[in-house]
């Protein structure tokens, strides 16, 4: 059923396309997680109006991925075939996600806290920095999880225009009929979303301690 | 290949008619192609996922497995399941809307299941209390009240079936993501935007046409808390928990 001669013949190709797959899937993540904090806190600064801002990003959510991918250069001004439309779609995905979980994160701090933190002297930043983003941690790490995962299955979709990384895998099978390449393809990218989902649980337990206890995703 | 934006005429193909109403693979038969795969796949997700979704919350049992069930199938690469079912079976109409129904699946089940499990347990507990039956009490309470996030549950299905059915074209089944594949087999960026513009813009009006009809089945269930829950399943598209407005949307 599975053809392991050609998965050996193939190693040095399927490595790099997984690595173009990492690549591919976890940059935009990263980019989305720094970008996200800052605009999170922004929107969610913003009171009432932050809703509207997330149904916007709700709306851009929905947007089929091939469609963004396809859209990309005619706003990068870059090649079709540039692996950048993929990653920067990504990254447009990311943060729309990413963002809300901030602001969800920031509206599950308890007021009482706040006010608490304020009674005892804490400025402004202070407040941000050591009460309210440790304690919406949580929740954008729980945001954090499903983005990376999403990610790692999205790259894939690439292949329809020619940048797929495993999903390369994909049209080589489809294109000859033939099963192996397709089943390499999708262990290998259920696998990586499994790995860095743990991943991430590991940091999250590791570096909120406080948020042990609750249970959030 | 240049992307064609240089000389302003990426609009060109979507705005000329002959591009529409050709009758071999014009726009209007992509779009009925692609509104058929979805509205058929939907329905039949539907018709498996809401009974099993209200088995799972009204008797509280198998709930791990519908929410491993969703967190699992955001992983699930749907270029790669298309492709291997297309591979394995055909790429007739009976395995393209069986994959599209597959990843429609979750969404609904456990959007199903956390709103009746969700119901108000006070509400239920003085159905049971008034001598309902449990059929009765699925039937006229937890149900109504759970309404709003089944159709938050559709909604989800619905814009990853939209965004998968575009894929379909690349196993030659159809649909807009045609637009997309012949565009770049003969280099005519205009036709793939035309293909993208066209997707987007349809599982945006699907999104907000559901996104309507759920808020308008919230207010009527129950004006304060049944809004009050759509909108947090709106709202917790992070959580990866309930999954109700779940994040598999794109693909």
């Amino acid at each position: 059923m599975i053809d392991w001669g050609w998965i050996q013949r193939n190693l040095a190709m399927i490595g790099s396309l997984l690595a173009e797959h990492v690549v591919l899937s976890i940059v935009p993540v990263l980019a989305a997680f720094v970008v996200s904090i800052p605009l999170g806190y922004l929107v969610f600064r913003t009171g009432r109006f932050a809703n509207v801002v997330l149904a916007v990003f709700g709306v851009i959510y929905s947007i089929p991925s091939l469609a963004l991918f396809v859209v990309m250069p005619v706003i990068l001004n870059s090649k079709i075939l540039d692996p950048i439309n993929v990653a920067a779609a990504l990254t447009i995905y990311s943060i729309a996600l990413l963002v809300r979980s901030v602001v969800d994160g920031l509206r599950s701090v308890p007021s009482a806290v706040n006010s608490s933190a304020a009674a005892v002297g804490f400025g402004r930043t202070r407040q941000l920095f050591r009460v309210e983003l440790p304690l919406a941690m949580p929740v954008i790490f729980a945001g954090l999880r499903v983005v990376t995962v999403s990610n790692i299955a999205l790259v894939s979709v690439g292949a329809v225009i020619g940048i797929g990384a495993l999903g390369e895998l994909f049209t080589i099978g489809l294109n000859s009929g033939f099963l192996t390449p397709i089943y390499v393809g999708l262990v290998l990218s259920l696998l990586l979303a499994l790995i860095a989902d743990a991943i991430i649980l590991l940091i999250q337990r590791g570096s909120l301690p406080w948020a042990r206890g609750r249970r959030t995703a | 290949m240049g992307t064609g934006t240089e000389d302003g005429m990426i609009w060109s193909y979507l705005l000329d008619p002959a591009n529409w109403t050709n009758p071999d693979g014009g726009i209007l038969i992509l779009l009925a192609q692609h509104i058929a795969y979805t509205v058929l796949s939907v329905l039949v997700a539907a018709v498996i996922g809401i009974p099993a979704g209200i088995l799972i919350g009204h008797t509280g049992r198998g709930r791990f497995v519908g929410i491993g069930l969703s967190n699992a199938a955001r992983a699930i690469p749907s270029l790669g399941l298309l492709v291997l079912v297309v591979t394995l079976l055909s790429n007739n109409i009976g395995p393209i809307i069986g994959v599209l129904a597959i990843l429609a699946l979750p969404p609904i089940l456990t959007a199903t299941a956390a709103g009746v499990s969700g119901a108000d347990p006070e509400a239920v507990h003085a159905a049971r209390a008034l001598g309902m039956t449990g059929r009765q009490i699925i039937g006229k309470v937890e149900w109504p009240l759970a309404l709003p996030l089944v159709i938050s549950g559709l909604r989800s299905a619905t814009l990853q079936v939209v965004a998968t059915a575009t894929i379909a074209a690349y196993v030659s089944a159809g649909g807009l993501g045609r637009l997309l594949i012949s565009g770049q087999a003969t280099a005519n960026y205009p036709e793939m935007f035309a293909g993208a513009v066209l997707v987007a813009a349809l599982a945006i009006v699907l999104d907000l046409v559901l996104g309507l009809i759920g808020w308008l089945a919230a207010r009527r269930s129950s004006p304060g808390r049944a809004a009050e829950m759509a909108f947090a399943a709106g709202a917790d598209a992070g959580q990866g928990d309930v999954g109700a407005r779940p994040v598999s949307a794109s693909t």
